[in-house]
Order: structure tokens, then C-alpha cells, then sequence
């Protein structure tokens, strides 16, 4: 008899060793929050799928991680936030795109998977079906945080897109450590194999306004199907041409790879180091959580006691 | 040195009731398509160059659902969606929500050139179709008589349509009644995706997809489908190039496009067995159909649907257009 198990993620990138714990404290506590609530809901019986947005809705929420509240800005200084989520036993999914006031992203890819005959809507429409069903929305600026002005600031300086992740400069030392944060997800199985994905972010700092990653894009960021569900995050290009949350399962089902083989093999296939990683979990209540970055926010549980947050590589 | 290889389609998914004129003109717009692209084969143009091309023809042909021709959203305008990938190094582009550019094809190929991204959406992708300086037109110039009429008749039966065409006179109704053909939950008389798609493989073995589509008629604004998603309605690898069309639901969830080639690399299949095996096992209830080349110069179709518009040729000078089985 195999167990539940549960997987999260904060982004992975390039979280510096010396992260200061004023920055690292606070989002070590959201995940493990974040897992708290998620075991809990497992634990009485909610079906994964459920599990799944209700831990990312906690994470979209929380300012520290980019994703809703605290997603990183457009060139423009906007917010346009993507979520995608999957049930791996149907493999019915739903995701949005350029969303700049619901305040629940992966909430509204839910109701898109079960509300429309449709997969995927972006930008103005989405927004006006959020609306049409009474989805929570605020005014923009409730999603804007001073950490984020200063990251685009930065990032305009340089004039470079980056991740959201960024080795603090010498130049400004205020800003040292800072920027830790990325796309949010989580996987969850139950134990009768059901397996749930759900993803959310607000994109790359300074990215063209209409840029969407693989947040959104089924088999990119947001996979999940009878054998495993996959979450990643990183360098959304990347993601994208490496498909690689599809990849994971593709590797499981064809090559005959176990999870843990499957989810390092996707990261280390998906481009140059820096470029991403992901969370995963197998029907068999296994957990895999892989990134080829500095590090990770991560936390994952498992029914028969094993849990954990980290943020670095184990040695 | 290898083969080329070339496919086009115009959709999965055809009335049996299709009136013979426009199965004929579909024909003659595939067959030309075909014979741009091997011009162009023959010539040493890279396979890129030639997907983007013969796409482009596609589009600005009135006739399928891409470009000018484009199926209609609820509102009456026209929401065109595209992506291309380049085998070579995977490197892709994409674009949805566009109105006002003309192909949409050589916008997702500027995403993938001169952006630093991969996809591009709604007006941040109009700004930056703008500043590339691309044929910027109206977004009436896309809308033909043809489809404004497929909506009104969408409308009253209050449902999704594709872009079927049939004489507007009434003739859906009856048609409706005698085709006891389902896709997507409507008969197949009122649902005809005619999405557009071409992959090849040039002499130097490399490989590369497109595709671009108007979407569903009647449409909610916004609503994406697959053809501008990689790893759906298109992929391309070292090994090979793929185009898909159909249930777009069933396309993305299947990931099909990309699965074609995961089969390839991870199973070691060949094209030919590839194909069949990700129609034959990846679809579920889902209907779609798609063309695929390999590095190896081989071409292969490959649909679960009753018919799809399409077209094929390799260098040794197999061509072959068809629609049904």
C-alpha cells in the first residue's frame, strides 16, 4: 500500500549562501506552513487536485514568492501574473495568462478547466471572466511590493531581463541577498495514485509586457498524468523548448526510469546550469525535487513521516 | 547529404458532405503550397525558411482558418495564434492574440529571432510586431463573408463552431441532420478545424514545424488553443518536425506534437511507428491528426479523425494530395 505524498516549491535560482536571515527565515517559515496545510489536507482526504491550488493560493499570497502578491514587474512596472494546473487521472487542465487583478491566479486556471470547454485564456478576456464568475480581485497595486519596484530598477540598470533570482551587486549592498524569490507549485499524490500539479507566478523581472513562460504551458511548467505530476521553475524559455515537466513523465513511461532518474535527467537536459528545477511526485508515493541552480525554496512530505524545507543543495 | 521532405495541412476533421467545389479548391491550395515549398527545397533554402514560408502562403489564402479566412470570436473579429520551432537547437517562437498582423507566422519567427523571449500575447505582442516593422493591416482584412455568415449560424445554434465552410444558405442544417460525425461535441458539419501546419526536413537533415490558426468560431476572446503551445500543436527536434491539428483540449493534453518525438528518442521508434503510436494511444476520446518529417527524409500523416486536408512530397519525387483516409 503506497502513501500520500506532497511536494512544493518558491522558485529556484540563484539563491546566494550568505542569503541573510532576514530574507531567509521569513520564507523557510511560509514553507513549512505552506507544507503544514497541504499534509493536513491530505491527511483528511482531500483529493490531490484540491490540495494542489489550495497550497499554491497560500504561496500566491505570500509576498515573499513570485507568484500573486509579490510577483515581479513588467518593464512597465505591472503585474501580469500565469498559472496552469493539471489532474493527472483526467489530465483535464486549465491556465491563464496576463492576469493583473484576480488575486488567486491558480484559482481562476481552475475554473477555466472546469467552468469552460476551454484550456487556456489570457489577458483582458480572463480577467472579464474572472469577473463574470465573481473571482476575487483587487486593485493592481495590491500585488506590488517595494522588493519588487527595487528588483526592476535594478534589472533596468543593467538593462537585462533576468530571472528573478539575482546575485546581489557590489554596487548596492541593500539589495544584498535579495530577490529570492521565483514561480511557486506544487504536486501532490493521495494514496490511490491520484496526482495533482498546479504552478503560478508573475514571470521574469522586466519582461516585455505580453511575455508569457511555462508557467501557463502544459508539459513546460505544469504537467501531470497516471505515473507522476510535475512542477518547475526557472528559466521559462528554457522550460519551454526542454518541455520539460512532460519530459518527466515522458522518461518514466518510455524509458523506463524511475522518478528520481526521470526528474534529474529532465533538469539536467533542460540547458545550461542555472536554468531550472522542479518538484515532483510518482502514483507511487515517491518524491523528486532536482534543480541544476544555486538553490531551491522547496519542501516536501511524505505519508510515512519523511519531511522537509530546504533551500540549497543537501551535501 | 540527406532528403528533403515536405507536409502541409489544412486541418483534421472534414465533412463527408463537403460540397466538391471546395474540396477542389482546398486541394489546389495544398498542391500549391506544396510546390512553394519545393521550389524553395530545391533551391537549398533552410527548413525554417520553408516552414515559414508555405505557412505564410497559407495564411494570406483566404480559404483555411489562419490569417485572412480566420475563424471569428463571439465579437465578430479575428484572434489569429501561431508558433514555429527550429529543430536544430530547439529554439521556437510563439504568438497569440494578434489582430492586426498580416502573418502571424513570420511574428512568432521574430519572437524566437530577435526577442529574449519564447511567447509573446495580446498587445505586448502587437508593440512588438510594430517595432519589427511587419505588415500591419486592419482587423477587418482577415474577415471574410464566408465566416461572418459560419458565426450568425454558430450563434443561433448557440454553440462552439470551426471554421467549416459551407455555402451560407441554409445548407448546415440539413447537413447537420445527415452527418452522424462528432468531433468536439458538435456534428462534423458545423465543426471543421482548418488550422494550417507545415513541416520539413532540408538536405542538410534539419528539421522544423509550424502552425497557425484563427482558433474556434464563436470563440470566447482570449481563449488559447493549441497551435501557438510547444510541445502541442507543434515541435521540432534533432529527429524530427511535427504539426498537429484537431480537438484542441485533446492536443494539449496529449501533448502531442512533442510526444512524436519523445517516442523517437526514448523508444527509439521510427517515424512511421511513432506516429501511429501517439495517434493510436495518446488521443484518449480526442480527435486530431498531424504531420510529421524526420531527419531522415521520411514524411508520414498521421489522423484518428475521418479526414484531414493535407499534402506531402519528398525529394525522390513522391507527392501526394489528399484528403480522406
Amino acid at each position: 500500500m503506497v502513501g500520500w505524498a506532497i511536494a512544493l516549491h518558491g522558485g529556484a535560482g540563484d539563491i546566494p549562501i550568505d542569503l541573510p536571515e532576514n530574507r531567509r527565515i521569513p520564507r523557510e517559515i511560509a514553507l513549512r506552513h505552506c507544507l503544514d496545510i497541504g499534509v493536513a489536507a491530505l491527511k483528511s482526504g482531500k483529493p490531490p487536485l484540491d490540495v494542489a491550488e489550495l497550497v499554491v493560493r497560500e504561496l500566491e499570497n505570500h509576498p515573499d514568492f513570485n507568484a500573486g502578491k509579490g510577483s515581479v514587474l513588467t518593464t512597465e512596472g505591472t503585474v501580469e501574473m500565469e498559472a496552469s494546473i493539471m489532474d493527472g487521472k483526467s489530465k483535464r487542465c486549465g491556465a491563464v495568462s496576463g492576469l493583473t487583478t484576480v488575486v488567486n491566479p491558480i484559482s481562476l486556471a481552475r475554473l477555466v478547466m472546469e467552468k469552460t470547454p476551454h484550456i487556456y485564456l489570457a489577458f483582458d478576456a480572463a480577467e472579464a471572466f474572472a469577473r463574470a464568475h465573481g473571482v476575487e480581485t483587487v486593485e493592481s497595486s495590491h500585488f506590488i511590493t517595494p522588493e519588487n519596484i527595487a528588483r526592476l530598477n535594478q534589472a533596468k540598470e543593467f538593462n537585462r531581463v533576468q530571472l528573478d533570482y539575482t546575485a546581489p551587486t557590489p554596487k548596492e549592498p541593500e539589495n544584498c541577498g535579495d530577490s529570492q524569490i521565483g514561480t511557486v507549485g506544487c504536486v501532490a499524490v493521495d494514496s490511490a495514485g491520484n496526482l495533482a500539479s498546479a504552478t503560478s507566478t508573475g514571470g521574469y523581472v522586466n519582461k516585455m509586457v505580453g511575455r508569457i513562460g511555462d508557467t501557463p504551458v502544459i508539459g513546460a511548467g505544469t504537467y501531470a498524468n497516471h505515473l507522476c505530476a510535475v512542477s518547475a521553475t526557472g528559466k521559462g524559455e528554457e522550460i519551454i523548448r526542454g518541455t520539460v515537466a512532460r519530459d518527466v513523465a515522458a522518461l518514466m513511461e518510455f524509458k523506463g526510469l524511475s522518478l528520481a532518474e526521470a526528474a534529474a535527467y529532465a533538469v539536467d537536459q533542460s540547458g545550461p546550469r542555472g536554468t531550472c528545477g522542479l518538484v515532483a511526485v510518482s502514483a507511487n508515493g515517491e518524491v523528486a525535487m532536482p534543480f541544476n541552480t544555486t538553490g531551491m525554496f522547496r519542501a516536501c512530505a511524505t505519508e510515512d513521516g519523511y519531511n522537509e524545507v530546504a533551500i540549497w543543495p543537501k551535501n | 547529404m540527406g532528403r528533403w521532405a515536405i507536409a502541409v495541412h489544412g486541418g483534421a476533421g472534414i465533412d463527408p458532405n463537403l460540397p466538391a467545389e471546395r474540396q477542389e479548391q482546398a486541394k489546389q491550395l495544398l498542391t500549391r503550397c506544396l510546390n512553394l515549398g519545393i521550389a524553395a527545397l530545391s533551391s537549398n533554402v533552410s527548413a525554417i525558411d520553408v516552414v515559414e514560408l508555405v505557412v505564410r502562403e497559407l495564411e494570406t489564402d483566404p480559404l483555411f482558418n489562419s490569417g485572412r479566412g480566420s475563424a471569428l470570436t463571439e465579437k465578430g473579429t479575428v484572434e489569429m495564434e501561431a508558433s514555429i520551432m527550429d529543430g536544430t537547437k530547439r529554439r521556437c517562437g510563439a504568438v497569440s492574440g494578434i489582430t492586426t498582423v498580416k502573418n502571424p507566422i513570420s511574428l512568432a519567427r521574430l519572437v524566437m529571432d530577435k526577442s529574449p523571449h519564447s511567447y509573446l500575447a495580446f498587445s505586448g505582442a502587437e508593440d512588438f510586431a510594430r517595432k519589427q516593422g511587419v505588415d500591419i493591416v486592419d482587423n477587418e482584412y482577415f474577415v471574410t463573408d464566408d465566416n461572418v455568415g459560419m458565426l450568425k449560424l454558430a450563434k443561433e445554434a448557440n454553440s462552439i463552431l470551426f471554421d467549416y465552410r459551407i455555402p451560407p444558405m441554409g445548407c448546415a442544417g440539413a447537413a447537420a441532420t445527415d452527418s452522424p460525425i462528432v468531433m468536439n461535441g458538435l456534428p462534423i458539419s458545423i465543426y471543421a478545424p482548418e488550422t494550417v501546419g507545415c513541416v520539413v526536413v532540408d538536405k542538410e537533415g534539419r528539421c522544423a514545424a509550424g502552425t497557425s490558426t484563427g482558433g474556434l468560431m464563436n470563440k470566447m476572446m482570449g481563449r488559447i488553443g493549441d497551435s501557438p503551445l510547444i510541445g502541442a500543436g507543434t515541435y521540432a527536434s534533432e529527429l524530427c518536425g511535427v504539426s498537429c491539428t484537431g480537438e484542441g483540449e485533446a492536443i494539449i493534453r496529449s501533448t502531442l506534437a512533442r510526444d512524436v518525438s519523445a517516442v523517437m528518442e526514448y523508444k527509439g521508434l521510427g517515424l512511421q511507428e511513432a506516429v501511429d503510436y501517439v495517434i493510436k494511444h495518446r488521443l484518449d476520446e480526442g480527435f486530431a491528426g498531424l504531420i510529421a518529417v524526420s531527419n531522415k527524409g521520411e514524411v508520414v500523416c498521421g489522423f484518428n479523425s475521418n479526414g484531414m486536408f493535407r499534402g506531402c512530397a519528398t525529394e525522390d519525387g513522391y507527392m501526394e494530395v489528399a484528403m480522406w483516409e
